[in-house]
């Protein structure tokens, strides 16, 4: 939650900032969830095409009720569809292109980012939960860029940007930039630093509610 | 005259013997072949250590297999998903083993047990609790951790369409897995929705080559395991 602060991003909006930061012509994988909106908010004039590890490069839109197929779905396993020009391929070709690098950019959730770029979002290491990774740890070692779309606060208002990741691992010094509700953040070899705030946020209300430490460009 | 399609499910699972390493292809149920399935619990091998995406959903297919009691060890990199209970009560209760892998790795230690090759490195995983245990080796200044391939006694594949040579065609995102289980599994078995006469997939468009497959079984209609989740059908 985001403790009620006001004047801070929808989910929409932080999908729409991350959408306008997706250069024409980027091959890009969206994560289950919240990464999935970024979609919706590709700028008309860009050709961007999307990649979904289980083996489909040109994921279309959802398909209409009544036109879902069991054997075309994303990474979520949901229904989806191709777009005209995309290709099927198996899993060792699919995470080929994620591990060769052939990927421009990938956007995840997060549980915790470190300020080091740290990525922790598969596990909260709790004894009896099932472990699961998908293809995580994958993404973030193979794909150029890496984008995180996230809230600011954990649900119990507990800043999900820390100077060290409490959680398991899913990849060290991985991400490159980060979209919060509150901010959008660079993670550079000098630390974090602030790129662009939400109307109702300023740069000291942004430290303060932020573990780690943060910069002005 | 080579000709490896078999008359039924129950023949082109009656040779996997107990402690077998199987591999089921499949992404959720895009791709798995639960009809195979259904006759390895028939059929009853036991102890086997079985390699898939995931652990299935509700009480069919590979969920299935596993509640009967047939799965001492899953190798796979997603073991819960929505509708999965099985598996995820077995493991809590400490009656099943898991090696959880990433999904780029589990992939590709199947390729390479198809191709030979006996182990590779790869970045995914270093500094994750995925690599402990693991050797780590430095490449042009980037850590590595060595994975082992995977070489299995036995595959289950579904795919759209196969001729008597074992030539395979598959079906939108539920090829996944099944190209490169075909190739590492000693005796790999099919079910396919078509069965055509050779020459009528064109040699261009091939995906799973013969050489790879050693049985295949036709299965006109398919049964949808969402279909069987949304009834509550349970195999066993």
């Amino acid at each position: 939650m985001n403790k009620n602060v006001a004047g801070i991003w929808s989910r929409e909006q932080m999908a729409q900032k991350i959408a306008e930061d997706i250069p024409d012509g980027s091959y890009v994988n969206l994560g289950i969830g919240l990464p999935e909106l970024v979609a919706n908010y590709i700028p008309a004039d860009r050709e961007v095409i999307f990649h979904t590890e289980n083996g489909l490069l040109g994921v279309g839109p959802s398909p209409k009720p009544g036109e879902e197929d069991d054997e075309l779905i994303n990474a979520g396993k949901k229904p989806v569809t191709a777009i005209k020009g995309s290709c099927f391929f198996h899993h060792a070709d699919s995470f080929a292109m994620i591990r060769g690098g052939h990927i421009d950019i990938c956007v995840l959730g997060a549980f915790q980012i470190s300020e080091k770029g740290d990525l922790a979002n598969w596990s909260t290491g709790e004894t009896d939960a099932i472990p699961a990774v998908g293809g995580a740890m994958d993404l973030v070692a193979g794909v150029k860029t890496v984008f995180i779309i996230t809230q600011h606060f954990t649900k119990n208002g507990e800043s999900k940007i820390v100077k060290e990741c409490t959680y398991p691992l899913t990849g060290k010094r991985v991400v490159n930039r980060i979209y919060t509700d509150f901010a959008v953040i660079d993670v550079t070899d000098k630390g974090l630093y602030v790129i662009k705030m939400a109307p109702g946020i300023d740069f000291d209300f942004l430290k303060k509610n932020t573990e780690a430490e943060l910069h002005l460009y | 005259m080579i000709n490896k399609i078999v008359n039924s499910v129950h023949e082109a699972v009656s040779d996997i013997f107990d402690g077998a390493i199987v591999l089921i292809s499949g992404f959720g149920e895009a791709g798995s072949p639960i009809e195979l399935i259904h006759a390895l619990i028939d059929h009853g091998a036991k102890n086997l250590t079985v390699v898939s995406n995931n652990t299935g959903n509700g009480h069919v297919g590979l969920a299935a297999l596993i509640e009967n009691r047939q799965v001492k060890k899953m190798i796979c990199s997603f073991p819960r998903t929505a509708d999965s209970v099985v598996f995820p009560e077995l493991y809590r209760k400490g009656e099943i083993e898991l090696e959880l892998v990433p999904q780029g790795t589990l992939a590709e230690r199947i390729r390479c047990g198809g191709a030979g090759i006996p182990a590779f490195y790869t970045p995914t995983s270093v500094g994750t609790p995925l690599e402990k245990g693991k050797e780590v080796r430095e490449f042009n200044g980037k850590k590595y951790v060595l994975e082992y391939g995977l070489k299995a006694d036995f595959a289950l594949i579904k795919c759209e369409t196969a001729d008597r040579y074992g030539n395979l065609l598959y079906n939108k995102t539920a090829r996944n897995f099944g190209p490169i289980m075909c190739m590492s599994a000693n005796s790999t078995i099919v079910q396919a929705k078509h069965i055509v006469e050779l020459g009528e997939i064109n040699p261009e468009s091939v995906v799973t080559p013969g050489i790879f497959v050693k049985k295949v079984v036709h299965i006109l209609h398919p049964v949808s395991e969402n279909k069987l989740i949304s009834e509550n059908f349970s195999y066993l």
